[in-house]
């Protein structure tokens, strides 16, 4: 996400000039603050006992007389780990014990806390959170290391150059003093943060790149981890909505009166997103929105189905799209190929499904509003909030908690469950705070979907037998329009369309590609990977079949074409390597490779299937990722286990679909998403590197599906052209 | 009505709806939130708390069908498999975003109390009605193996 357009700006390089680097790292402000006051919300285990005196050095790190060094994380941790990684990046150039670490979530201040990837917006997502963070928080966490040992150097009147930091303690050899970061703490954050900061060359890193336990295992795996659903204030009542039922629908009218006969339900009030029920509890709630009768309107509505609103692509795919990329010519070359392939591809409309669904709490008070959620938008959040109270953002105080997964969910332009529970707060005066609740068919049915499309792909294979045309076209819709990410569409290219297929990396002579924008009434929205959840697919499934044209082995072919391109064939050859690519495999089995780049990281993947009469197992998953420098490497084979997992379940079985508007998907039963005993065996790879880190939550997703698609054809010469796989192969 | 409820060893009195679910009788009336709402329909195992020791999906369990059977959540889990699961747990890193985790530690935990050493396909026949959407069954897997060694010490 957020790759192609405004929001991309690049992050600023470490500044060697003292005030911009103040800047960056939050430390030219009004000096430091001692003291117990907090704003923020500890996630981790361990955190600083009520009493123990706090010295703040910026906004990014604390360190408590009790020896705890707490980092203000600025992101969401919505399972990608950003609470270990962020710490790490401060422990190690601060030389502190791991665990002394602690990690709590920052208040909504974007003056603050800006993502510096594609701010101005404190936010995450476009797996940015380690990228945009990484010389920020070095910069900051050397500035309080080196305060530190100023401290030390003052307090034992010793030479500063003299002194030695590890592992949390200051030491001096000569005089044989040493202190924790505790002991110097509140003498430390006293000091003039230093003119110059020098920080480690990788080589000389202890603990990036090494396996250190997650801060979050803890509280995870005891029930304390604090989520929005589990949120309780003093008078809280609970709310649940009910939404029209077609996307545009709006209330007619409605009957509360059964549903106020519910014990327990206080409240029946119109929204603008529908009816709102409020009671003193969940189950009341629930009980007094099912005795609700609600008259909506359609008229506005959008009341196709999703066969409807696809065979409407097809239509529109036979026009002139925009054109999003263009090098040598295209048509030139296709008219003149020894061969051609035509190929039509199709995408259903996912749902994010988290496991929690969405969620937030809101206490209206006088002049002032605090929020509990998980949102990856919090300052967007804080400002549609505060329009809707009409008071300022800055009196709006966001709690960010851990979010049940999110997978883009939890980042909407319009903020659109945080919008309806401050909603219902207002509507019912203030009286109570307000957690609202969706069900799960609430969840699954309110849209914001990853965007159905449609792709077409034209190749060509020249008389020499190398692909020298490739055309591709993509129809679908964009979610920026309309929205504060409105200058993410350039010249009607929304690129988020078309990221990971306008940048295809393969030295082909004649390329085309060009977006065919279409509306429809289902709201979208990114979906882990964007984008690249579908262009990886059109692509690394169409090249395969391009180099099976050219009677090439799919990977050796990868190489031929990627020849300029270093880091891919590294990955490639990794990946490749590790699968024992050209092994025999034996009866009924298959082996498929993809590759793809994502948010600056590459990720290839070698799957393995077996066919089983009218079915397959998938039975391994090789994995090769470079991501620059892996900050904690099983962070990083964990998100790529998640997303080669999260890749197969969309692959497999999930789907969207709509009749008369409606939508068809209702639970788990469903929406069948991947369990267990099709999770498949697998062997991550990171390629060791030096380069700043790139992110590591999406870019596991996108090389999965083609990567299976391309195993299937190996087994079955049979190609997938339409997902989900389901039972098309046999049916 | 009032009633009593046996919840990690303690008889505690709630007043409460027949038909409430224990899963929101814990969450709401005990201030036990380790036990999550993920579906409602015991599709995805995330309010799995344990009755007798069973795993059960506690949101489409009418309180009133617990009785004296004793409920044990997250919070009051102990016992030699617990123990081991919660270490393993730790020890691999298998949380992600955690929402379903404490779901899955308890079924994990039922199926090492009646098979001490489960092999894989007794794995996935034990774990399949517990969903993960940051898909870290590969862990689970993984960890609950290496709970099962640890208890056998």
């Amino acid at each position: 996400m957020f790759e192609n357009g405004r929001f991309s700006a690049k992050f600023p390089r470490p500044t060697l000039d003292r005030r911009g680097f103040l800047q960056v790292i939050g430390l030219s402000g009004a000096g430091f603050l001692i003291g117990c006051s907090r704003s923020g919300e500890t996630v981790t285990a361990g955190g600083d006992p009520d009493g123990a005196a706090i010295a703040e050095f910026g906004p990014f790190i604390r360190i408590g007389s009790d020896n705890a060094v707490t980092v203000v994380i600025k992101h969401l941790d919505k399972g990608q780990g950003v609470t270990t990684g962020l710490p790490t990046i401060v422990a190690e150039e601060l030389d502190a014990a791991w665990t002394q670490m602690r990690a709590e979530f920052a208040p909504a201040d974007v003056s603050l806390y800006n993502n510096l990837s594609w701010g101005p917006i404190q936010g995450t997502g476009g797996s940015s959170s380690v990228a945009n963070s990484w010389m920020q928080l070095r910069e900051a966490a050397a500035a309080a290391r080196s305060m530190l040992v100023t401290a030390a150097s003052e307090k034992w009147q010793v030479a500063s150059d003299e002194i030695t930091v590890s592992s949390g303690v200051v030491g001096h050899r000569a005089s044989g003093n040493s202190a924790t970061f505790g002991d110097l703490a509140a003498r430390a954050a006293g000091v003039a943060p230093p003119a110059t900061l020098t920080l480690k060359k990788p080589q000389d890193f202890s603990l990036i790149g090494t396996r250190l336990p997650r801060l979050d295992s803890p509280a995870k795996t005891d029930g304390s981890a604090e989520f929005t659903i589990d949120i309780s204030r003093p008078g809280m009542v609970v709310a649940l909505v009910a939404h029209p039922p077609r996307f545009g629908a709006t209330v007619r009218s409605f009957d509360a009166s059964q549903s106020l006969e519910v014990a327990g339900v206080s409240d029946v009030v119109e929204i603008p997103r529908g009816v709102a029920v409020v009671a003193d509890s969940f189950w009341s709630a629930k009980k007094g929105r099912d005795a609700l009768t609600v008259d909506w309107d359609f008229s506005k509505a959008e009341n196709r189905s999703s066969e409807e609103i696809f065979a409407h692509y097809k239509e529109l795919a036979q026009g002139d799209g925009l054109v999003a990329h263009e090098s040598g010519d295209a048509a030139a070359s296709l008219a003149s190929a020894q061969a051609t392939v035509r190929r039509e591809f199709r995408f259903p409309f996912l749902a994010h499904a988290a496991m929690e669904p969405m969620d937030c709490v809101v206490e209206i008070g006088d002049q002032k509003c605090d929020i509990w959620t998980g949102s990856q938008f919090q300052t967007n959040d804080q400002y549609v909030a505060a329009e809707i109270l009409g008071i300022q953002p800055e009196q709006v105080e966001i709690h960010t908690h851990f979010a049940g997964g999110s997978f883009g969910r939890r980042a909407v332009p319009d903020s659109d469950y945080v919008a309806e529970a401050v909603t219902i707060a207002k509507a019912i005066g203030g009286r109570a705070p307000v957690k609202l609740i969706w069900t799960r068919e609430d969840d699954m049915r309110a849209g914001r979907y990853r965007p159905m499309s449609h792709h077409v792909l034209e190749g060509g294979v020249d008389d020499s037998g190398e692909v020298s045309a490739w055309r591709h076209k993509v129809t679908m819709q964009s979610f920026m329009a309309g929205t504060a990410f409105e200058a993410m569409i350039q010249n009607g290219i929304d690129g988020s369309s078309v990221e990971g297929a306008r940048n295809l990396p393969y030295a082909i002579e004649n390329m085309r590609v060009e977006l065919q924008p279409a509306e429809n009434g289902v709201p979208t929205l990114w979906w882990r990977s964007v984008g690249h959840s579908h262009n990886a697919f059109a692509t690394e499934a169409f090249f395969d079949e391009m180099a099976h044209l050219a009677g090439k082995d799919p990977y050796e072919y990868r190489r031929d074409l990627l020849a300029e391109h270093p880091r891919y064939l590294q990955v490639l050859d990794l990946v490749a390597k590790k699968a024992g690519w050209g092994d025999s495999l034996g009866e009924n089995r298959g082996r498929g490779i993809a590759i793809h780049k994502s948010y600056g990281t590459i990720v290839a993947e070698v799957v393995d299937v077996t066919l089983t009469g009218n079915s397959f197992t998938v039975d391994k998953v090789y994995c090769a990722v470079d991501c620059g420098i892996a900050i904690n490497p099983d962070v990083v084979r964990a998100q790529m286990e998640g997303g080669i997992g999260f890749g197969l379940s969309a692959a497999l079985r999930e789907q969207v679909t709509l009749e008369n508007g409606e939508v068809q998907q209702t639970n788990f039963n469903t929406y069948r998403s991947l369990r267990i005993d099709e999770m498949p065996d697998i062997e991550v790879h990171i390629v060791p590197s030096n380069r700043e880190p790139s992110g590591v939550g999406e870019p596991g997703v996108p090389p999965l599906a083609p990567a299976l698609a391309n195993a299937l054809f190996d087994a079955s010469g049979r190609r997938v052209y339409r997902l989900p796989i389901g039972d098309q192969l046999w049916s | 009505m009032k009633r009593k409820i046996n919840v990690n060893g303690d008889a505690l009195e709630v007043d409460v709806p027949d038909d409430k679910p224990l899963l929101w009788v814990l969450r709401e009336d005990l201030h036990l939130t380790g036990a999550k709402y993920g579906c409602g329909i015991a599709q995805c195992g995330a309010c799995t708390v344990l009755l007798d020791g069973s795993a059960v999906r506690s949101c489409v369990m009418p309180v009133s069908a617990v009785g004296e059977q004793q409920v044990t959540t997250i919070e009051g889990a102990d016992g030699p498999a617990a123990a081991a699961v919660t270490s393993a747990w730790r020890d691999l890193d298998v949380v992600q975003c955690g929402y379903c985790q404490t779901g899955q530690m308890m079924s994990a935990t039922a199926l090492l109390e009646t098979n001490p050493s489960p092999s894989d396909q007794e794995i996935d026949s034990a774990m399949r009605g517990n969903l993960c959407r940051c898909n870290t069954y590969y862990r689970i897997r993984a960890a609950i193996h290496r709970a099962a060694d640890e208890m056998e010490g």
